[in-house]
Formats: C-alpha cells, sequence, structure tokens
C-alpha cells in the first residue's frame, strides 16, 4: 500500500478581514463578500516565509508520520512564492527537519498547483521504489497587488504530506493530471505582483481544468460521485470550487470540511492540500476523498486518497487545521497590514 | 430607388465565447446567414465593429472577413459608429441594394471583447476623450447622468429604471441565443452592485462576444428566389453633439428622435404603426429616454409607461423582445445587427416562445455612445 503516512499544516495568526481592505478601496465590503464568498484570511508575520510556513507544516507531518527524518529521501516544495530566485527553499527546510544531506531536493513552481505537483512526483518515487519517503509540501505567502481583486483572497500557509509504503494513513487510489497551455494567470521575473485575465480565468481556465481533471479521474477509477466521503477542490475564492463541485456532482456537505477558503482566503500551492488536511482531520477511516487542485498556466492534478484505520491514530497528534483557523487570532487594520506584507517601500 | 429586402438571417450565441476568435465568430454568423437566405454567391459585405484594434488588436476586417469567409474578391468594408456600427453596416449595404449597383449584400456586425482588453477604457473611445473621458468619466457614468436628471425633471423612479430590466430578462430568458437568460426582481436589479449611481450592474448591459448577420436582396431577386422576404421600408440616421454636456436638454437623445423622424417618413408610417421594436438598451435610462424619442409614449413618461407593462411582450408596444442588449449582451459591432435578426425573426412568425402575435412592422434602433449618432430602421411583411 502506497499513500501518506503523515499529513501536517500550518497557518500564521495574523488575519485581515474582508472589510477592512474593501474600507481601504473605497469597495462594498457586503458585495465583495457574497461575490467572493470571503471573510478574512491569513497573513504572514514579518519573520514568515514560504521556508518558515513550510518547515512548521513538515514538523507537524513528522509528528503524526513517528518517522526518522533521516529516512526522507526526497523532500518538494511547490510554491509561488519561494524567497530566492535562486537557490532552493527545500535546502533550509532539509537542514531544519534534519533531513540532510542523503535527499534529493527541489523546488517547484506552478502557480497554485505546485502543491499538488510536489505531492504526485513524491508519491511517483515511492511507488517506483526510489525512495523510502518523500515529503512533499504545498506553501505560499501569496501576491496580490494592491487594489487588486486578489487581495481579498492572496493569504498565506501551507500543508505537508509524507508518501511511503508503511503505516500509511490515507491510501492513494488513483491519480490523474489535466494541462494545457492557457496564460490565465502570471508574475514576469522581478515584478511584485501577479497579472491575470480578470474573467478568462474562471470558465476557460480553472473551470475547464478542474471539471477536465474531476470527470478524467472519475472516469479513470470507475467511483462516482456519491461513492466520496468528501471532495476537495482548489478554492481561489469561495464560490469557484463549490460551482465546481455542483457540476461534477458533489454536495456541499461532501465539500465543508475542506472548504475553509472563506476564513483562510486562498493560500495559492497552499490551498487545496491544506483543505485536503482538513479534511483528514476529520475522516473516518475507510473514507474516499477526492482532491483537484488548480495552477494557472494551466493544470489541474486529481488524485484519489482512502483513508486507512490508522488516521484515528495519528490525527491529534498535531495540531488540526480548524483549531490553527479559529484560534490564537491576531487582526490587523490595513496599515499594519501594509508593513507585515511589504507594500510599503521606502525611495531610498 | 429600389425596394429592398433581408432574405436570410444568422447569428451567434451572446456571451463569453472563449474557444473562439473574432473570425470565427464572424464567420459563425455569416454562413449561417447565408444558409438561411439560400444564396450561393453575395455582390458585397459590410462589417460593423466598434474596435476591433483595441478588444483583439485587429483592424482592416472587412477583408480579413471576406477572406475567411471565402467569399474574397468580393468588395468589403468595415463599417464604424461606435455602439451602431452595426445599424450603419446595414444602412450602407441598404443603399447599396436601393442604388442598383448589387443584388445581394451581407451586412454584419460583430465584437469579441472578451480577450484579455480593458473594455471600459476601449468603450470609453467612443466618449469625448478631450472633454469627457480626460474628466474621468466613463460610459456608466454618462448614463447615470441622464438618469438623475430624467428622474429629477420627470419624476422617474428607481422601480421604474429596473422595470426595464426585469422586463428585458424576462424576455430574454426565452431567446436561446441570450448571454443571460435568467429572470430577474425589481429588488435584485435595485441591490444589485453600483456601477454609478443610480445604475447598478443590474441597469447595464453586458460585456460580450458576438457576431449576427443578415443578407439582403433587391426585391425583385427575393421574387425569383421564391422566399417571403422581409422588406426595409424605412432607413433614418441622425447626429447629435458629441459630449453629453452640449446638449441643450441631457434627457433628450435628439440623435434618436430625428433618425427615427427621417425613418418614419420614408416608411410612412406612425409610431402607433409600429407593432414591436428592438431599441439600444445599454443601460436602462437609455430604453426609457429612447421610447419617448421614438414617440411610442409621451416625453417623460416612458417610467411610467415601461412600469405599467406596455413595453412587455403582450404590451401595447413590445419592445426588446429578444431581450435587449441587457439580457441578450451587447457585442457593440454585433448589436444592430442582432436587432435586425429579432425584428426579421418575429415578423416571420419564429420567434419561438417570444414571438409576438401576428406582427406586420418591426423597428430596429441602434446608438453610439451617449446618443451621438443614431440609425433607424422599419422593416414590413
Amino acid at each position: 500500500m502506497i499513500g501518506i503516512v503523515g499529513y501536517g499544516s500550518y497557518l500564521p495568526r495574523y488575519r485581515i478581514k474582508v472589510e477592512e481592505i474593501a474600507h481601504q478601496w473605497g469597495r462594498d465590503p457586503e458585495t465583495v463578500k457574497r461575490g467572493l464568498m470571503l471573510k478574512e484570511k491569513t497573513v504572514p508575520g514579518l519573520d514568515e516565509d514560504t521556508i518558515t510556513i513550510s518547515v512548521e507544516a513538515a514538523r507537524n507531518a513528522l509528528k503524526r508520520a513517528g518517522i526518522d527524518p533521516t529516512d526522507i529521501g526526497a523532500l518538494y516544495i511547490g510554491s509561488e512564492s519561494h524567497p530566492y530566485a535562486v537557490k532552493p527553499s527545500g535546502t533550509v527546510v532539509a537542514e531544519a527537519l534534519g533531513a540532510v544531506p542523503n535527499v534529493h531536493i527541489a523546488d517547484y513552481e506552478f502557480a497554485c498547483k505546485a502543491g499538488t505537483e510536489a505531492m504526485f512526483v513524491g508519491y511517483g518515487l515511492v511507488k517506483a521504489g526510489l525512495v523510502k519517503y518523500a515529503l512533499a509540501i504545498g506553501a505560499d505567502t501569496s501576491q496580490g497587488a494592491p487594489g487588486d481583486a486578489l487581495e481579498f483572497s492572496a493569504s498565506a500557509g501551507g500543508s505537508a504530506f509524507i508518501f511511503g509504503k508503511e503505516r500509511v494513513v490515507a491510501e492513494v487510489l488513483d491519480t490523474f493530471s489535466y494541462t494545457t497551455d492557457t496564460p490565465d494567470f502570471w508574475r514576469r521575473e522581478g515584478a511584485f505582483y501577479p497579472l491575470h485575465g480578470g474573467r478568462f480565468t474562471g470558465e476557460p481556465a480553472y473551470f475547464k481544468h478542474v471539471l477536465g481533471a474531476g470527470h478524467a479521474i472519475l472516469e479513470k477509477s470507475g467511483y462516482k460521485p456519491e461513492d466520496f466521503a468528501y471532495a476537495i477542490f482548489h478554492m481561489p475564492n469561495g464560490k469557484f470550487p463549490l460551482t465546481a463541485g455542483k457540476k461534477l456532482g458533489f454536495t456541499k456537505e461532501q465539500m465543508e470540511p475542506g472548504w475553509i477558503v472563506p476564513l483562510m482566503g486562498n493560500t495559492y500551492s497552499g490551498s487545496s492540500p491544506t483543505g485536503f488536511s482538513a479534511t483528514l482531520d476529520i475522516a473516518k477511516p475507510g473514507d474516499l476523498i477526492l482532491l483537484v487542485s488548480f495552477g494557472s498556466g494551466a493544470g489541474s492534478d486529481a488524485f484519489v486518497f482512502k483513508t486507512t484505520d490508522l488516521i484515528d491514530e495519528v490525527r491529534d497528534k498535531a495540531e488540526k487545521l480548524r483549531e490553527m483557523l479559529d484560534n490564537n487570532r491576531i487582526y490587523l487594520d490595513y496599515g499594519q497590514y501594509a508593513k507585515y506584507r511589504g507594500k510599503i517601500i521606502m525611495n531610498e | 430607388m429600389r425596394e429592398v429586402v433581408a432574405i436570410g438571417c444568422g447569428m451567434t450565441k451572446f456571451g463569453e465565447l472563449w474557444t473562439m476568435s473574432l473570425r470565427d465568430i464572424f464567420v459563425d454568423a455569416a454562413l449561417k446567414a447565408i444558409k438561411d437566405a439560400g444564396v450561393d454567391h453575395i455582390d458585397s459585405m459590410y462589417v460593423g465593429a466598434m474596435t476591433p484594434g483595441l478588444f483583439v488588436g485587429q483592424e482592416h476586417i472587412g477583408a480579413l472577413m471576406a477572406d475567411y469567409l471565402g467569399v474574397a474578391p468580393v468588395p468589403a468594408v468595415r463599417v464604424e459608429s461606435a455602439c451602431c456600427s452595426g445599424g450603419m453596416a446595414l444602412r450602407l449595404g441598404f443603399f447599396e441594394i436601393s442604388s442598383g449597383y448589387s443584388d445581394i449584400v451581407l451586412v454584419g456586425g460583430v465584437e469579441k471583447m472578451n480577450d484579455g482588453a480593458d473594455a471600459t477604457y476601449a468603450l470609453a473611445t467612443a466618449a469625448d476623450q478631450e472633454y469627457e473621458v480626460y474628466q474621468g468619466v466613463t460610459f456608466p457614468g454618462l448614463y447615470a447622468l441622464i438618469a438623475r436628471a430624467h428622474m429629477h425633471r420627470y419624476g422617474t423612479t428607481r422601480k421604474q429604471l429596473a422595470a426595464v430590466s426585469v422586463k428585458n430578462h424576462r424576455n430574454g430568458a426565452m431567446n436561446p441565443n441570450a448571454q443571460f437568460p435568467q429572470e430577474v426582481t425589481i429588488e435584485q436589479v435595485i441591490n444589485a452592485t453600483l456601477v454609478a449611481d443610480p445604475l447598478t450592474v443590474l441597469d447595464s448591459s453586458p460585456v460580450s462576444d458576438g457576431a449576427a448577420c443578415v443578407i439582403l436582396a433587391s426585391a425583385d431577386l427575393a421574387k425569383k428566389m421564391g422566399v417571403r422576404p422581409v422588406k426595409i421600408i424605412g432607413s433614418g440616421a441622425a447626429t447629435d453633439t458629441f459630449a453629453l454636456h452640449d446638449r441643450e436638454d441631457i434627457t433628450t437623445l435628439k440623435a434618436v428622435e430625428l433618425s427615427g423622424e427621417a425613418a418614419y417618413k420614408m416608411a410612412g408610417v406612425k409610431p402607433s404603426d409600429i407593432d414591436l421594436a428592438e431599441v439600444h438598451d445599454c443601460f436602462s435610462i437609455a430604453e426609457i429616454c429612447i421610447i419617448e424619442e421614438l414617440g411610442f409614449t409621451e416625453k417623460g413618461k416612458g417610467g411610467p409607461f415601461t412600469e405599467q407593462g406596455n413595453t412587455a411582450l403582450n404590451g401595447k408596444i413590445p419592445v426588446n423582445t429578444s431581450g435587449g442588449l441587457k439580457s441578450k449582451g451587447h457585442p457593440v459591432g454585433a448589436t444592430g445587427i442582432a436587432q435586425v435578426v429579432e425584428v426579421v425573426e418575429q415578423l416571420q412568425g419564429k420567434a419561438g416562445k417570444r414571438q409576438v402575435k401576428n406582427p406586420q412592422i418591426g423597428l430596429t434602433q441602434n446608438m453610439g455612445g451617449s446618443g451621438a449618432s443614431s440609425v433607424v430602421h422599419i422593416f414590413k411583411i
């Protein structure tokens, strides 16, 4: 059996409410909240970045897996906010976890689906027998330009998954990837903030790929929507995943546990993986779970997981996602937020 | 002048046509019209488009469309008069046949607005760049000024503005080509996202892709072909001050009134003879002003006239049976021709669920900018 042997997440404790951002730009908060189905989002602290978030999430995954970090043969981080353009994030994380030096490391980038890319490759290496354990992380301190619609959603956080063959808590039953050249959202080298094609990011990008991957994995695996206990779809806002899920035949009840975007925001590469982490927090043994990511550019990775009896043993060994979302919050005003996100630039 | 008739129509669905390029959209509509007309050639073509250069970076689209439609080397030219480019293309095609120069002319309109361009900016180039746009005003802003003045002067209410959108969405819900075929309520219109006070997003026509084409022919030729043609009995066009602030009265769309008068005169009909009309409801207030200028109701009474149901499908003068720009969609260059498609189909009794009972005379009114240009056509079966 090949699958996840440990999982964990991390969210910064700072938050900003939709009202606060809307007020700053003269937008009607109720219209924004209704349109995007968002309430608040996480904000990284001044000393937090994709590397620190990855370390925290990976430590939680290690607590649940109970494995020796030196047995990790591959460590991959998917993010679109790697702190360095040249020099990997993964080496810092591996060092912090004690996984060096006998480990293969790479940083991935594929807009919001880099996290599931890491999971896909990690799973593949374990299946091929090349490594004993592979650690796959999706984490971001997402960028959204001041005043852009993305500013209401772009947030920070991430999740880590350790793939292995022994003591599996969620078996991988099937995978499917669906990819085309669809430039709906991008950030050029050196640019602070991403640009996007407005409504083009919807139907021809998000929905085409999420539904494409979703339909394909259902057909390939032979499962029907009603066979699944839960389903998670990438969450650029509150509305898109619910619409996509409904079109595929899933109910709101199946999506609710992983639908964390109204309080978390869009953690880009960490979005659907963190929704999956929140779902594992409450899943019962034997539950089927569908995970479909989306990355602009564009593509979707889909996974069918089945939880095992061990899920009950490991879930309490680290902090659960809903606890991170609900507890210990510090709310920022827009001025503090601008400072925390490095949006105030001195003209020296 | 020779009598001119419409012998075939075709249009694409209006909406976000992500998988179709500008030329795909046009060719799709043109082939449908050619098939509907049953002709094996055309003598020339006119293509209405407002600003394909800004929307998709393509100009010179007369020749482009002739090439991709496979009709080159026939003469083909693009016609531009902002949002009434389509209506003006029809007028030129009408003249070409009535003059005796050609027997079969394809008149079409197309716009692809969803391809990454800033639609608000592109549309605003139809307003006065020096005196309006540089001051920060947009089209929703200009029509909001008209709405406020109309409300102030004539007591038009917020609910009456909303009644235009409610009626048009009710009609559009029965149109398979409509971009937003959903019914809306007065409350939904009033409480929707504000665009420019008092106009909300549901008072405003959407950004759309789409094309529409009509095949015109001489009446003599149509007779030989044995088709049941729809005659064009009136054509009128006019212009007004370009900028809204230069008008003596901003609640009056003079170009609409004058283009209507010219068309009525040519056709020898009165407003009360019109059985249905497709008018340029780019914003709810526009339809209220237009039905006043065209004489369907008295000046200042457009609001209550609409609220009382006179312009509904079964009303005294059904207006925008297609759903109008609001519900059907507004790919600017295509709109004027799509209005003709609706009126021709209604007169032929082919409008399905939204069919008006036995109409004989129909009118189309297409407008550019904040009313600086307007074109009206009258059709008879």
